[in-house]
């Protein structure tokens, strides 16, 4: 591939503030070259904020994001340096898909020959002609994909880029992506569902209500097991278990212990002579650790 | 500078909204300049005899009938700008178009420049509405047509460069008032409403006039230098600037409102 330096991406303590909410709060990542990089967070964390103040589209309250060193406006080739799809909304519904591209060809002095390339790539050509207005979500998505490949750039920042596929277009989109990535260019895609990008994304970013709650790999994300246990006189099983130096918490009403496994769990409770009537091994997905990231964790209060 | 023009002109031209107004305003003008040909033309020395009525002579009926291309035709320009500076804001496409081109200024510095452009192709066409069917129209009611003369052409010239700055006037209303039908009701209640109006009730003292040959419309008329609506006005009084001082006032209303909406709503974040 022809494309120009791949950069890393860099936030560093970046914060919004939209009157008197905090949007986000003191971020602070980097996104490697080379791999794919989720953004995750409910919808409403602040991601696309988060996006919009490295484009240079949302002005920073404090900190700021920079494409190695750089801020995007000091980019000199920005659409030939970062590719971008923020969301599939930003059409003039009267123009044509390749007038649509042909438009920021020009402004970014991008050879029109590209245009066609790029259409094919993302599986346009044959709707090239028509009018915006008339695509489909997804089709919408695959032009929004081609605007960020017009400059053959080595970052991409991909907002949400499965929102509105169909099951072969996410699975293409997935493919692609990690090409793009081995190919040694930056990928930072974001998503407000883990198993949308579980299978693409090689490192996370999670961050909740703006603030960061995660950075890593996937493999340090997935914790393992708990075991779900529960007695009749569950105020003493606590007890015991935490003199065990296991962690217990009090959820739907029973009691969820990590950090000793279950068959340790059964000692103990027979040792000190408490009667269990349930007692059980689980395995944590995902999902369900993002989810608890992610969630409001309140709910659940610390037993003891 | 010229990527973002070469950009902001393929936006122009590929979607339909620039031609459909072109031919509304070919249309409307040439049926208006029509109108009055045939009206004037043919009565003309009626008119001449009764009491009260406007008083036109054969020999200024030519700049008055050409003049219908701005004196009703200058809406469409304006309209022109304010639409293509909204819609930007209406279908999000900042966000593109700040991304291909991240200095926001070099952007609506450049959508001036080719609707100043564009403007100027509105005005050859309010021309050819107005001259080509008014000047046949007052040959054949036996009217000197004059489109042999200098003072025509120079006439014509000046429509078309006032069409021009009027589209600059658009786009500094439509990035001081972003919300597309908000501007466009402004602009309509006060070109078609407001200003006639205003018009109208300055001219009734001679100091108000003094103050309303000041308002854009005026000023636009006092840039071509003729306008049924200052030819037909029934008052004494009115003032009218010297033609480059219409031309000052309308480039001034023209920079104002661009470096105003420069200056807010272009400069916002884009979420």
């Amino acid at each position: 591939m022809a494309f120009r330096a791949s950069s890393t991406i860099e936030f560093s303590g970046i914060s919004k503030r939209f009157g008197g909410v905090v949007a986000v709060n003191d971020l602070t990542f980097t996104v490697e070259p080379g791999v794919v990089t989720g953004f995750l967070g409910p919808n409403g964390a602040g991601k696309t904020t988060t996006l919009r103040m490295l484009l240079g589209l949302v002005r920073p309250t404090s900190g700021s994001a920079t494409f190695g060193g750089s801020a995007y406006h000091e980019l000199a080739q920005p659409l030939s340096t970062v590719g971008t799809a923020l969301e599939a909304s930003s059409f003039h519904p009267g123009r044509s898909g390749r007038n649509h591209l042909r438009v920021y060809a020009a402004a970014a002095g991008i050879d029109d020959g590209r245009v066609a390339n790029v259409l094919e790539t993302v599986g346009l050509s044959e709707f090239a002609d028509r009018k915006v207005g008339g695509y489909s979500m997804g089709m919408r998505q695959r032009l929004g994909l081609a605007f960020a490949l017009l400059g053959d750039p080595g970052v991409l920042v991909l907002d949400e880029p499965s929102n509105g596929l169909d099951p072969e277009g996410i699975r293409w989109m997935r493919g692609f992506l990690r090409s793009l990535a081995e190919d040694g260019r930056t990928v930072l895609i974001s998503s407000h569902v883990l198993s949308e990008v579980q299978q693409s994304v090689d490192r996370v970013v999670i961050i909740r209500r703006g603030s960061s709650v995660f950075q890593g790999s996937l493999d340090a994300l997935e914790t393992g097991s708990h075991v779900n246990v529960d007695a009749v006189d569950r105020a003493a099983l606590a007890r015991i278990l935490l003199a065990a130096g296991a962690a217990v918490h009090d959820v739907e009403g029973m009691l969820r212990v990590t950090g000793v496994g279950v068959e340790q769990v059964g000692e103990l409770a027979l040792s000190a002579g408490i009667p269990l009537r349930h007692l059980a091994a689980e395995h944590v997905g995902l999902e369900e650790v993002f989810l608890d990231l992610v969630g409001d964790a309140d709910s659940s209060g610390d037993s003891a | 500078m010229i990527r973002a023009i070469r950009s902001e002109y393929r936006k122009l031209t590929s979607t339909s909204g620039w031609w459909i107004l072109l031919l509304i305003l070919v249309g409307y003008v040439g049926f208006t300049a029509a109108l009055l040909a045939g009206l004037f033309g043919a009565l003309g020395e009626q008119l001449a005899g009764t009491q009260g009525a406007p008083q036109v002579d054969s020999a200024s009926l030519p700049p008055i009938i050409y003049s219908t291309a701005t004196a009703i035709g200058y809406v469409f320009p304006l309209i022109l700008g304010v639409l293509v500076v909204t819609s930007e804001f209406r279908h999000q496409t900042l966000t593109p178009t700040f991304l291909a081109t991240p200095r926001r200024s070099r952007v609506l510095a450049a959508k001036l420049v080719v609707l100043f452009g564009a403007g100027a192709v509105y005005g050859v066409a309010g021309v050819l509405g107005s001259v080509g069917l008014g000047a046949p129209i007052l040959a054949l009611t036996g009217n000197e047509a004059a489109i042999d003369s200098g003072e025509t052409w120079l006439l014509l010239a000046r429509i078309v460069l006032t069409m021009a700055i009027w589209t600059v006037v658009g786009a500094g209303i439509g990035a001081l008032i972003p919300n597309q039908i908000a501007a466009i009701v402004v602009v309509l209640a006060f070109t078609q409403f407001v200003e006639p109006i205003l018009r109208f009730a300055a001219s009734i003292w001679e100091w108000t006039a003094d103050v309303g040959k000041f308002l854009p419309g005026a000023a636009s008329d006092a840039l071509v230098g003729a306008s049924f609506y200052t030819t037909l006005s029934p008052a004494a009084a009115t003032a009218t600037l010297e033609w480059w001082q219409g031309g000052l006032v309308l480039i001034g209303i023209a920079t104002t409102s661009a470096a105003a909406g420069a200056m807010t709503s272009w400069r916002k974040d884009v979420t």
